[in-house]
């Protein structure tokens, strides 16, 4: 009987463990092949061009790598003054109706799936427009970035301790600057944070931008034109029927992939050096 | 802490009036910025609802929602094939990843050494953090020809009797889809299940070993009835990111718009055919079927989410209640 009980425990044991070596596999395997395929073809020729026709040597996704840029550049422009400062707001006023309100909605709204969100920007901006353009991408990532920014910016500023607000408040300060300057000056790392993951998210998107940003197989700078992508491009790399192509494919996962873990890895670090980031 | 104390603004003179200004201007700016979170949110509804309203309307809703054709050319619009995919393929990875996912928590918060959390912990926040066309791309390149040539054949040959396995084995389908989506939500109800887990007191898990429990008995008996809303709340959680996801899907599924009861068979999600077809829709009651597909997606997701929230939420409470 205790040997029965003793072997349960072990099964268990066991079984608990290599569902932890179950999870590990898919992403060893991902991280092996994208990085073992995408290397041969991650050339500066491919990170600094625009794509090829087929059967043409070389070809890259610079433009995308400028597009996804761009509209992440734009995107921010929009999501971080709302985001920040909703977290800001729930954080130092949220404690009212209006303030639960708006943090059920942020909630919601950050598990609608991006595509909705795509179908959105382009009502408001596409539809108005009368042409895909880089802005209504930027527009589809601002959707997706503003929830998450400000669930995180509002866990950050709560961190900082009352007594330094009392400190500042004590000194004569007036609210607005305590808020601004000794509240949201300690809270920085972690909004920083809060920022670089937002934008890893938008960079790493896809689905939205199919349909507001569309693609280009050309240079733009240019907010009110369609635009390539990074990642529209290994989309369109890896369903297209071409062996050169899939291998482009690859080695734009590879960049991408790069792109994204650099931002993660910055977030983890600004929040490591500043106080509230010891949270983690 | 001594830095930013030493970066204090000196208080300046200010006369009172301007102080309040600046503190109604700084309140303004932040009621405004919390107040544009409620407007994309209504905005959001209200696109959604005005670009899906002529397709309901020329359709009619029941017909649209229950309808098994869809052929944008004759004019055909059912969403029927598009419901059906993304609920078999959610309960896949559902069905997948729910065992992995506890498993994989319960060893990290209760059984395995705790020198192996921050490694696994960091594995599992990397596999949150890749990109959906790059697990595509995996999942087109390597688990589609994976499934096609060990997973289908093996169940195939095991529960072959299930109408569930059989058919034609292309590795593109339902089952390619689910499995890449378990891997993509295993995070998202790890990362949940763990949160849970953490918050059971110690007490009721002492009082279980006390008794005598082996560290298994401890977790069936004081562990897992006591998370058991919580788990489900993290499931549903997982399940509201498999029902939205669109990149991973659309490249495996096989885009197929019909109904198969085989799971090998390709089929198509709501997802995967807005994905698709958005951008190449010419007549304007594709694209109000498209949306209205879109709509009926966040119908479903809002639902699920919240109905997650109000179980972690209620675990957590009673849980605090109790210890």
């Amino acid at each position: 009987m205790r040997l029965r009980r003793r072997l349960a425990d072990l099964a268990m044991t066991g079984l608990c463990a290599l569902a932890v070596g179950v999870a590990l596999v898919p992403l060893a395997s991902l991280l092996w092949l994208v990085v073992s395929r995408g290397l041969p073809g991650l050339t500066p020729a491919f990170l600094l061009g625009r794509p090829a026709p087929v059967g043409d040597p070389g070809g890259g996704v610079g433009n995308g790598i400028v597009g996804t840029f761009l509209m992440v550049g734009l995107a921010s422009l929009l999501a971080v003054p709302i985001g920040v400062g909703a977290g800001i707001f729930l954080a130092e006023e949220g404690d009212g109706p209006l303030g639960r309100a708006i943090r059920f909605v942020a909630e919601v709204l950050a598990c609608v799936p991006s595509i909705v969100l795509g179908i959105v920007a382009y009502a408001v901006v596409v539809i108005p427009m009368g042409h895909f353009s880089a802005i209504a991408g930027a527009v589809a990532m601002a959707l997706l970035m503003v929830p998450p920014l400000a669930r995180a910016t509002e866990e950050f500023v709560r961190l900082v301790p009352g007594t330094l607000r009392e400190a500042s408040l004590a000194l004569g300060v007036p609210a607005w600057r305590t808020s601004l300057r000794v509240v949201v000056r300690t809270a920085l790392g972690g909004i920083t944070t809060a920022m670089l993951l937002a934008v890893a998210r938008a960079a790493g998107e896809t689905a939205p931008l199919l349909f507001t940003s569309l693609n280009n197989q050309y240079w733009n700078l240019r907010p009110d034109l369609p635009t390539a992508s990074l990642t529209v491009q290994i989309f369109n790399f890896a369903i297209s029927p071409y062996e050169s192509w899939h291998a482009q494919a690859w080695s734009g996962a590879l960049a991408l992939l790069l792109l994204v873990g650099v931002l993660n890895l910055l977030a983890r670090f600004a929040a490591r050096d500043r106080l509230g980031g010891g949270s983690r | 802490m001594a830095a930013s104390l030493a970066r204090l603004p000196t208080a300046a003179p200010s006369p009172r009036r301007s102080r309040r200004a600046g503190d109604r201007l700084w309140s303004v700016g932040l009621v405004a910025a919390g107040g544009a979170i409620l407007l994309v949110a209504g905005l959001v509804i209200l696109v959604l609802g005005r670009a899906a309203a002529p397709a309901f309307h020329a359709l009619g809703v029941g017909r649209f929602l229950a309808g098994q054709d869809w052929d944008p050319v004759s004019g055909a619009f059912g969403a029927l094939p598009f419901i059906y995919g993304t609920l078999v393929t959610s309960a896949v990875a559902i069905l997948v990843a729910l065992p992995v996912a506890v498993g994989l928590s319960l060893f990290l918060a209760e059984m395995g050494p705790p020198r192996l959390r921050p490694p696994v912990a960091f594995a599992i926040e990397t596999l949150a953090s890749i990109p959906s066309v790059i697990y595509g791309l995996w999942g087109l390149f390597v688990l589609v020809p994976w499934v096609r040539t060990t997973v289908e054949p093996l169940l195939g040959r095991l529960l072959g009797w299930l109408p569930l396995f059989t058919g034609p084995r292309i590795g593109l389908g339902y089952l390619s889809a689910g499995l890449i989506l378990a891997v993509m939500i295993l995070p998202t109800i790890a990362a949940v299940t763990q949160e849970v887990l953490r918050s059971i007191p110690p007490a009721l898990k002492e009082g279980a070993l006390a008794l005598g429990a082996t560290r298994w008995e401890m977790i069936r008996i004081a562990v897992l009835p006591t998370a058991r809303a919580g788990i489900l709340g993290a499931t549903l959680l997982g399940l509201g990111r498999a029902l939205g996801e669109t990149m991973a899907v659309t490249m495996v599924i096989g885009n197929a718009p019909e109904i198969h009861a085989s799971l090998f068979a390709a089929g198509y999600s709501l997802p995967a055919v807005i994905a698709n077809e958005f951008a190449e829709a010419t007549s304007p009651l594709h694209l109000s079927a498209l949306a209205a597909l879109a709509l009926v997606l966040l119908g479903v997701t809002l639902v699920l989410n919240s109905a997650a929230r109000v179980l972690v939420l209620l675990t957590s409470r009673r849980l605090g209640e109790a210890s």
